[in-house]
């Protein structure tokens, strides 16, 4: 992974400084609530409901094990919170209808975003925490904000065999572009970067307001294909392509112009008209025109100051030279290589890699107990330990919420998974139905309309059984506490949204949404089955909609696929008719008056 | 490694007025494009920042002094704060009109504190890897 210069190390540490500075100013009263809090989104120091939220940049979600260790370590003695805060906090959670979860601390959660968040750190204790995360070279600048965020990728980036070109030095080296960039730290909204180099796309770039696939032309040089305005939210919608083939050279020059224009043109009037998604709507053409004759202005006019060279691409790119293994049978002297529950666990956990002595394996933090994402802080050291063991010191975090280890040899797979086994987790449900995506929602965010966390248990509840999930194949369920889509509900092949009737919460049902991967196909958002449902039909309605899918969808023998037709291909073939119809049907009748 | 040298003139409310009659000195709105006007004779340009989270002015100080070539001075008006100055100072701006109270030795420690940044600018045009390699 990339090796910070004594620069980059410095560079870290007085950004924890100044928030120090900021902290200090703001506890003293010379700096306003409302002047300290951009300010401190833009460290990643939210408030939520009970206490602040830090979300630490994970860039491109590549995390060392010495990085997970110090995380364990502020799990351990940061997410801490007062005694009499963590009691009151749970009381109004009791106070909540229905069934939930209990809060705990002492953990960090892992996002769609590739980064990782803690729920419970005073924030009169947050510059301490930055000095920590400092020391291993992490911070949280521009985790919110409306800023360029941090850039995401392919969790298989550099090890994936279907890779044209690694994203990584690219994505690295717009890292640093975008950091505390001056003109553009107050956009009129966040902004999101996504980047893939391989020809499936596994970081939903359609859905990004700048979606980047690196291709290789006719005579082999490096290039991007540019999409701008895509998103989620209230109003979806997938980015639209402006460029064919931009040469690799002039991303940064590229992306100054897009950002700049969005920054002159975009609306500030209304927080849900403020992304590029609606500009680039309004605008359309005259929007990519605008961009083109501006970044042939920065090239012409400037000189292209951000065209990149080769001398700072190789730079950059030799931090990333994959390590060389050749050894690559299985052999663990004790292994029952047959174990049914080993061979479920490397059908569904761990994938081929460029290296045919190596395989990228997913730890899966997907089960019952705790929400989707959520690590102890035990569960974090265990792991920082394994990635040193196992994965050459390194590992993914992956917009799914969980953490891959890129560089395990095939040998040593069967200690990783008794391991793994051993620490809870080596759930086989890597791409099924419990392998859900859900943001923290209303347990924790201030922002959200309803809860994410019970829904997301009462559903694993109801599928543990391993061969029907295995038979039930690969379903995408991604769960959102509110409109702002964190666990990107819109692009789930069923999508539910927590919403906010009367001071109620209702969860609305989306079927058919597709994050752009091979198996969703195209992305796009899913459509609405009907009127929202209580928290207690949600269970019953997703039950309904795989008990349609079992009955409508090809077997093997019928269809064209050598398998049974996976629930998105059956919602492709037959349309979502009849799967509206149970959904709704699945609906309690209204509770008679009394 | 060489400092990143910026320097602000900060002025007081009291400090600032504008003479509209007078040509040489000109004020946009935050949505003007500054390359639409005519710089012919103009001395003092004021952008203006209804919020300090409304970031347009920063774009057209940079097209202002890096674009255009403007070497009169950029004066930042309106919601100016401290943290914002290096900011401001980046894309061109020389002078920052600061609210009324506002501690400047705090305003100081933030033009001490980074030595340089990654990106080139309207001040440094080169971005830090260009500046290593030459």
């Amino acid at each position: 992974m990339y090796q910070y210069t004594e620069f980059d190390r410095q560079f870290v540490k007085l950004r924890a400084a100044q928030h120090r500075d900021q902290l200090e100013r703001w506890q003293k009263g010379q700096l306003a609530d409302e002047e300290f809090r951009p300010l401190r989104l833009q460290n990643g120091w939210y408030v939520q409901r009970y206490a602040p939220m830090l979300r630490v940049a994970v860039p491109y979600g590549e995390i060392s094990s010495k990085q997970l260790s110090v995380l364990a370590t502020i799990a351990k003695d940061y997410d801490q919170p007062e005694e009499a805060l963590f009691a009151k906090a749970q009381a109004q959670q009791d106070l909540l209808p229905g069934k939930s979860p209990k809060l705990i601390k002492g953990y960090g959660h892992f996002t769609t975003r590739q980064n990782v968040q803690f729920n419970w750190i005073p924030l009169s204790k947050s510059a301490d925490v930055m000095d920590l995360l400092a020391t291993v070279d992490m911070h949280g600048i521009q985790t919110s904000g409306n800023c360029i965020r941090n850039i995401t990728t392919d969790e298989l980036a550099g090890v994936a065999v279907d890779e044209v070109v690694d994203p990584r030095p690219y994505a690295e080296i717009l890292r640093q572009w975008s950091t505390l960039h001056p003109e553009f730290a107050f956009l009129p909204r966040k902004f999101k970067i996504a980047m893939t180099g391989a020809s499936e796309d596994r970081a939903a770039i359609g859905w990004h307001d700048v979606g980047l696939q690196l291709v290789k032309d006719a005579k082999g040089e490096v290039g991007f294909k540019v999409w701008v305005g895509g998103g989620m939210g209230r109003t979806p919608v997938i980015g639209t392509r402006i460029r064919e083939f931009l040469p690799w050279q002039q991303i940064m020059n590229f992306l100054e112009a897009v950002v700049r224009v969005y920054n002159r043109w975009g609306r500030r009037d209304n927080i849900y008209k403020a992304r590029i998604k609606i500009l680039v709507k309004a605008e359309g053409q005259r929007y990519i025109d605008e961009v083109e004759a501006e970044f042939n202005d920065i090239v012409n006019k400037d000189g292209g100051p951000h065209t990149i060279t080769q001398a700072e691409f190789d730079r950059v790119a030799a931090c990333f030279v994959a390590p060389q293994v050749t050894e690559s049978v299985e052999i663990s002297v004790n292994a029952n290589l047959t174990d049914p529950a080993y061979q479920r666990w490397l059908k569904q956990n761990v994938v081929a890699h460029q290296n045919p002595s190596l395989r990228a394996v997913s730890l899966s933090f997907k089960r019952l107990g705790l929400a989707p994402g959520d690590a102890t802080a035990e569960q974090l050291e265990a792991s920082a330990q394994l990635v040193a063991k196992y994965s050459r010191g390194e590992a993914r975090v992956t917009h799914s919420q969980n953490l891959v280890l890129p560089w395990v040899e095939a040998s040593h797979l069967f200690d990783l998974w008794q391991e793994a086994k051993a620490l809870g987790l080596a759930s086989p449900n890597i791409g099924l139905l419990n392998d859900m995506i859900a943001c923290p929602g209303g347990d924790y965010c201030a922002l959200a309309n309803a809860r994410a966390i019970p829904v997301a248990a009462a559903i694993s509840e109801r599928y543990q059984d391993l061969d029907e999930l295995d038979d039930l194949g690969p379903i995408d369920m991604h769960i959102s506490g509110c409109i702002n889509s964190c666990g990107h509900h819109h692009s789930g092949h069923i999508g539910i949204l927590g919403v906010d009737k009367d001071g109620k919460e209702w969860y609305q049902v989306t079927l058919g949404g597709s994050d752009g991967s091979d198996l969703s196909g195209p992305a796009g958002p899913g459509k609405v089955v009907g009127p929202s449902f209580s928290a207690s039909e949600v269970p019953e309605v997703i039950e309904a909609v795989i008990n349609k899918y079992l009955e409508l969808r090809l077997p093997a023998e019928q269809g064209d696929h050598g398998r049974n037709e996976y629930f998105i291909e059956t919602l492709r073939r037959t349309g979502q008719d009849e799967f509206k119809t149970v959904a709704n049907a699945a609906r309690h009748s209204e509770p008679a008056l009394a | 490694m060489n400092r990143l040298q910026l320097h602000m003139k900060i002025l007081s409310n009291k400090e600032h007025s504008i003479n509209t009659s007078d040509a040489s000195e000109l004020s946009l709105s935050n949505d003007q494009d500054p390359r639409s006007v005519s710089l012919d004779g103009v001395k003092r340009i004021d952008l203006h920042f209804p919020r300090f989270t409304d970031g347009r002015a920063y774009s057209q100080a940079f097209l202002l002094r890096r674009r255009l070539g403007f070497q009169g001075e950029i004066r930042a008006t309106g919601d100016v704060l401290i943290d914002q100055l290096v900011s401001m100072a980046r894309t061109g701006f020389d002078v920052a009109v600061l609210r009324e109270g506002l501690d400047a030795d705090a305003a100081q420690r933030q033009f001490d504190r980074f030595p340089d940044f990654y990106q080139g600018s309207a001040v440094e045009t080169k971005p830090l890897f260009a500046k290593h390699q030459a």
